[in-house]
């Protein structure tokens, strides 16, 4: 570590988590319109952790190969977000979203495109309910689609040199379908000084507190 | 006069109904539970007319905690705070007796909740 980092205090680490459940809650209702199915969603986890431990924390969890759909977003702050399951649940997903019609074949030809749809719409509506709570707009990437990506997951190109991140994730499963899996968010040490400034100045709004500084 | 118990793991968002509330109804007593266990343990120990229940919290979620709480207390308003806008969450909450109010909370969004509360708990002392 350098120096003595001040990362968040409770009130901030509070006010993120809310957000971040906000979010998401969001994001299992847009789902739920997708897979015509409820989704159960876990309370978020939101922690300041090394890449490697945020990388070993979701290998410890699954046995076997995992699908991510990643999407790097940019603004004010700047991360990446990713919606991650089990290779084996892939085309349970996309049967989900798609509906029984569709042959097996049919699944198999859509499956890149279906998942990257479906992690288009989760992450973005979770990034964008937060970026309007806290007033900046963010740029989301095009989603992209990896096949058991290993560590390099969780790799931030502009990731401080202690390789600390910020690492939110929540758990989630889908009602009757044997479909589960994480969506996660990782920042890097640059973006969460900008989001420690964001978080603070959202509790102030919320608080009534902010009509002396302006806006 | 009425006592309103709010339960959310969020200290923030505790601060932010609550100063809800004290815009809406300012005569009313405002007390704050971190989690259902806790809530249980207020509403064990003394009188509460109003609950207001986040919905995804640690330990038992604002949903059980108002079906288990509806047997008890079968006339108190109950509000459930949620963004989670899903058919079930919103048919479960309206079968608990529940009023569903979106998540952020603001002063509109808890308004028809409390002023519905409000002539509620005056015609039953009426």
């Amino acid at each position: 570590m350098s120096g003595s980092p001040i990362f968040l205090d409770d009130l901030e680490i509070d006010a993120l988590t809310e957000l971040v459940n906000i979010g998401v809650s969001r994001a299992a209702a847009s789902l739920r319109l997708m897979v015509q199915r409820q989704v159960f969603l876990s309370v978020p986890s939101v922690e300041v952790m090394s890449r490697s431990d945020a990388a070993t924390l979701m290998a410890e969890r699954e046995i076997g190969p995992l699908v991510a759909v990643r999407q790097e977003f940019t603004g004010a702050f700047s991360g990446r977000a990713l919606l991650i399951f089990p290779e084996a649940n892939s085309l349970a997903l996309v049967r989900a979203v798609t509906g029984e019609e569709l042959t097996d074949d049919a699944v198999a030809e859509i499956e890149d495109e279906a998942l990257a749809e479906t992690g288009n719409v989760v992450l973005n509506n979770c990034l964008a309910t937060m970026a309007n709570l806290l007033k900046r707009p963010l740029d989301m990437s095009l989603p992209g689609v990896l096949r058991d990506p290993g560590p390099s997951l969780f790799e931030l190109e502009q990731a401080g040199d202690d390789g600390v991140v910020l690492f939110l994730y929540i758990n989630f499963a889908i009602s009757e379908r044997d479909i589960r899996g994480y969506i996660a968010i990782l920042m890097d040490l640059p973006s969460l000084d900008a989001l420690k400034a964001l978080v603070s100045e959202f509790i102030s709004r919320v608080l009534g507190q902010d009509a002396a500084t302006g806006g | 006069m009425a006592t309103v118990l709010i339960v959310d793991d969020s200290k923030l968002a505790r601060i932010v109904v609550g100063k809800a509330v004290a815009a809406l109804q300012p005569d009313w007593t405002r007390m704050e539970a971190g989690n259902a266990d806790e809530a249980s343990a207020i509403l064990d120990a003394q009188p509460v007319d109003v609950l207001i229940l986040d919905f995804n919290m640690p330990g038992r979620n604002g949903l059980e905690l108002a079906e288990e709480l509806r047997a008890r207390y079968p006339a108190m308003p109950i509000a459930l705070a949620t963004a989670n806008v899903q058919d079930e969450v919103i048919a479960r909450a309206r079968a608990a007796g529940a009023t569903f109010v979106p998540k952020p909370i603001t002063e509109d969004g808890l308004r028809g909740f409390l002023s519905g509360a409000a002539l509620k708990l005056r015609a039953g002392r009426a």
